[in-house]
């Protein structure tokens, strides 16, 4: 192929799609810069590793709860905004467990079912975390997992099964009206006080360049169950029939219907494996931060949608790509800009996204 | 059904306002002679009702000429309100002086060009969101515009633009910790223009005779709400008056069928930009009307969570109609917005005072240990800020389910900006339910 040749094809790539060029020539800005300031001095190699390992965490999480979005947006065809405060409520489900498990005999057993509303008790003090209180973490992801599950099969047979066939922007309204009404509950039982749930857990500092990395328990443990979930779901869409149903629905849901795939079930699946993925996303990423409050999901959905529009809606691959890109952008943002603006900076690339490729980087590659 | 009864009644859909009005203004007054509150308390209420009677309205409106209208799926409305105010308050504020309330000053311009300068600000805004996000699916921008919102409320937060310099004066949005709103009262500013303080000043001497202490601020609170209400007026009469045009008729097209509207030679996307802008310049507008007298504004106040209100009223009301938007401001406001809080203080004056508990725990312990539901039934009414919330999220459910299009959505429009039938066969056309003119 010759230089020419070459030449043509950049030049009706740059006229075709201005945006991927410029959104490269930024990107490479960008990096140059990080660059430079690694070479000057500026930011260290081991600071830059620290931000894109807390990244790569936020990343899991995001990627593991949008699984369950993407999967809920291609079949049923509509943005669920009740999906952050899923994730809240396995949080908060998982956690009472946890707390109670830990914490019985120890403690106020009502202060416990409250995961420590208002001060009435610590996960601190009740040394919690993967290693010091392995059983209760175990039991709180199982019960965050089957909370969950219960709790959107319960929403879609009340809310959204009966305007089934209404247009997107209907269940969208509506699933509003869930999360609020959700979230509102939620913080009329658990109260709006933000508390840390867990103790100080092992970590280890790796050498890195010209510094130390800092990796503690928890983050293994998120890695562990995250990885573990994803790949799960990946055997489970590519080695069962139910995988082929999905993406047939996802396709053409009349034609799956008449093709005699179960669609009701198969909406009831969805709803189950996404759920179950929520709700234990939700408590892995409190048992990362060590923190609870109850605006937690609400306040990650919209990260959340970033990563699921990102990756291409109704890609479970896309969903934990474009989950780790995003973590690292909300994350090693503040390499270049204030860190008030990381979130904005995460928004920002989903809106660059949606104005240079629309359908993802995964695109039309349904439920796969 | 609901068409024939604002049929019947006298003075067409103005009439079915001043009604619902009535009825909502009759129970709260009811509900403070429960309460027994004096003249002073009652006309407080009143003001309170008419302030937020007029936001909820006017933004409603302004929802409505984005998604009755124009079919533009807008839930960042609370960040045009944010950029309405603030933009305002940047303009209008006093210049800085060292020693003084304000951490940061403004640029010390008379209020009329602030509140100009926040509604170009806004329609600025709502370009930079509609230019990439209209092409996308409703959904998208859906997801775009919330984000927007929240991208603002950030800003505002974040310490960079706490303050900076500009045109050489120490101005700023004040961070995390608030914004003080300290320029002159702009029911002053108002009057002072217009050569009436005096006068104004006279009035409220008058009223001592009603309330003799300290009547200014429930003047200023009724006058306010009397003028929040002209707004809404003229916000109604502006609307009206662009879906009547041919403008309008464009828009409604798009939001029926878009390629239709693009094959018959119309550049929707132009069009939609427009009608954007000019809903985005109307929400900052509302933003400032509704927060420029409260004395202080922080970047928390502008959570979702308003935006959410908004999407509510519009739909109890409908969308696409103009008179529904008002009544489902004016009802939102009134029930489910002020109504759990008068509800509240009215089980509050007939129940014994005790201290409601602190925590779901405590209010929940004694009905397992001596079945008392009293500590439970306190908590519950002392959370009713968070609960009305629940309530509205189960209102939105019910009404998308049993009745998405609202108390007066899709009614029969003309397409004409003027009466097409006359007089005898208008009446012939309700007789056979045809159902109103609305626009």
């Amino acid at each position: 192929m010759g230089i020419a040749e070459t030449y043509t094809r950049g030049r009706q790539a740059a006229v075709a799609r201005p945006g991927s060029i410029i959104l490269g020539l930024v990107v490479a800005v960008l990096l140059f810069d990080l660059g430079v300031g690694l070479a000057t001095g500026d930011n260290s190699f081991s600071g830059v590793g620290s931000l894109m390992w807390d990244g790569l965490m936020r990343g899991l999480v995001i990627g593991l709860a949008g699984i369950g979005l993407s999967m809920t947006y291609s079949i049923l065809n509509f943005a669920n905004f009740a999906h952050g405060d899923y994730i809240t409520a396995g949080a908060f489900s998982g956690w009472a467990t946890t707390y109670v498990v830990a914490g019985l005999g120890r403690a106020d057993i009502g202060a416990l079912f409250l995961v420590g509303a208002s001060g009435s008790v610590f996960g601190g003090t009740l040394g919690i975390g993967v290693t010091g209180t392995p059983l209760a973490v175990v039991a709180g992801a199982l019960v965050a997992g089957g909370f969950t599950v219960a709790l959107a099969v319960v929403i879609d047979r009340t809310v959204f099964k009966p305007i089934r066939d209404e247009s997107g922007i209907t269940l969208l309204i509506t699933s509003i009206g869930v999360a609020f009404a959700l979230r509102y509950i939620m913080q009329f039982v658990f109260s709006s006080s933000v508390r840390g749930t867990t103790a100080q857990p092992p970590s280890v500092s790796l050498y890195f360049v010209d510094g130390v990395v800092r990796i503690n328990a928890h983050d293994i443990a998120l890695v562990v169950v995250a990885g573990g979930l994803m790949l799960g779901v990946h055997l489970l869409l590519q080695l069962t029939t139910l995988g082929k149903a999905m993406r047939a629905m996802a396709d053409n849901e009349d034609l799956a219907q008449i093709t005699g795939i179960p669609t009701e079930r198969v909406v009831r699946a969805v709803w189950i494996i996404g759920g179950g993925l929520t709700g234990v996303a939700g408590y892995m990423f409190v048992l990362w931060k060590g923190t609870l409050g109850f605006n937690d999901g609400w306040l990650l959905l919209l990260l959340i949608f970033a990563a699921v529009i990102l990756g291409g809606i109704g890609s479970v691959y896309g969903a934990i790509v474009g989950g780790l890109a995003i973590g690292l952008t909300a994350s090693m943002s503040v390499i270049w800009i204030p860190s008030a603006f990381s979130r904005a900076a995460a928004f920002f690339v989903m809106i660059v996204i949606l104005l240079v490729k629309p359908e993802g980087i995964f695109s039309g590659r349904s439920t796969a | 059904m609901r068409d024939d009864v604002v049929a019947r009644i006298p003075g067409g859909d103005t009439g079915a306002i001043v009604a619902v009005l009535l009825v909502i203004y009759a129970a709260y007054v009811l509900a403070g002679v429960g309460l027994g509150f004096s003249l002073r308390g009652q006309l407080n209420t009143v003001a309170t009702l008419t302030f937020f009677i007029g936001v909820f309205a006017m933004l409603s409106l302004a929802l409505n000429l984005h998604w009755g209208y124009t079919g533009l799926f807008n839930i960042g409305i609370v960040g045009f309100m944010a950029v309405g105010i603030y933009v305002m308050a940047l303009v209008s504020k006093p210049l800085y002086e060292a020693g003084g309330a304000s951490q940061v000053g403004g640029l010390g311009l008379p209020i009329v060009v602030g509140m100009l300068a926040g509604m170009a600000a806004a329609a600025l805004l709502g370009l930079v969101v509609a230019l990439p996000a209209l092409r996308l699916r409703a959904d998208y921008l859906a997801i775009v515009t919330i984000a927007m919102s929240e991208i603002v409320r950030f800003s505002f937060l974040s310490g960079d633009f706490q303050q900076f310099q500009l045109f050489g004066e120490r101005v700023g949005f004040g961070g995390g910790s608030g914004l003080i709103l300290d320029y002159t009262d702009p029911i002053e500013a108002f009057f002072s223009v217009v050569g009436l303080w005096d006068a104004y000043l006279g009035v409220v001497d008058a009223f001592g005779v009603l309330i003799p202490t300290n009547p200014k601020p429930i003047v200023d609170g009724l006058v306010y709400g009397a003028l929040l209400l002209g707004f809404v007026a003229a916000y109604f009469w502006l609307l009206k008056r662009t879906g009547e045009s041919p403008f309008g008729r464009v828009l409604k097209a798009i939001r029926e069928d878009e390629d239709v509207a693009n094959s018959l030679g119309k550049n929707t996307n132009r069009f939609k930009i427009k009608a954007f802008m000019l809903g985005c310049a109307l929400m900052g507008l509302a933003g400032v009307l509704w927060f420029m007298r409260s004395g202080a504004v922080t970047p928390n106040t502008f959570r979702p969570r308003i935006t959410f209100f908004i999407w509510i009223a519009l739909i109890i009301g409908g969308a696409g109609s103009n008179t529904g938007s008002v009544l489902g401001g004016a009802v939102f406001a009134a029930l489910l917005y002020q109504g759990p809080r008068t509800l509240k203080n009215l089980i509050d004056a007939v129940l014994p005072s005790t201290n409601a508990p602190s925590g779901f725990g405590p209010a929940v312990a004694p009905l397992f240990s001596t079945l008392d539901p009293a500590p439970l039934l306190f908590y519950t009414l002392d959370s009713v800020r968070q609960l009305q919330l629940v309530f509205m999220g189960l209102v939105l459910i019910w009404l998308m389910h049993n009745r998405p299009e609202g108390m007066l959505g899709h009614r029969k429009e003309t397409a004409a900006g003027i009466p097409l039938t006359a007089q005898r066969a208008q009446k012939r056309q309700a007789a056979d339910g045809g159902g109103g003119d609305d626009e």
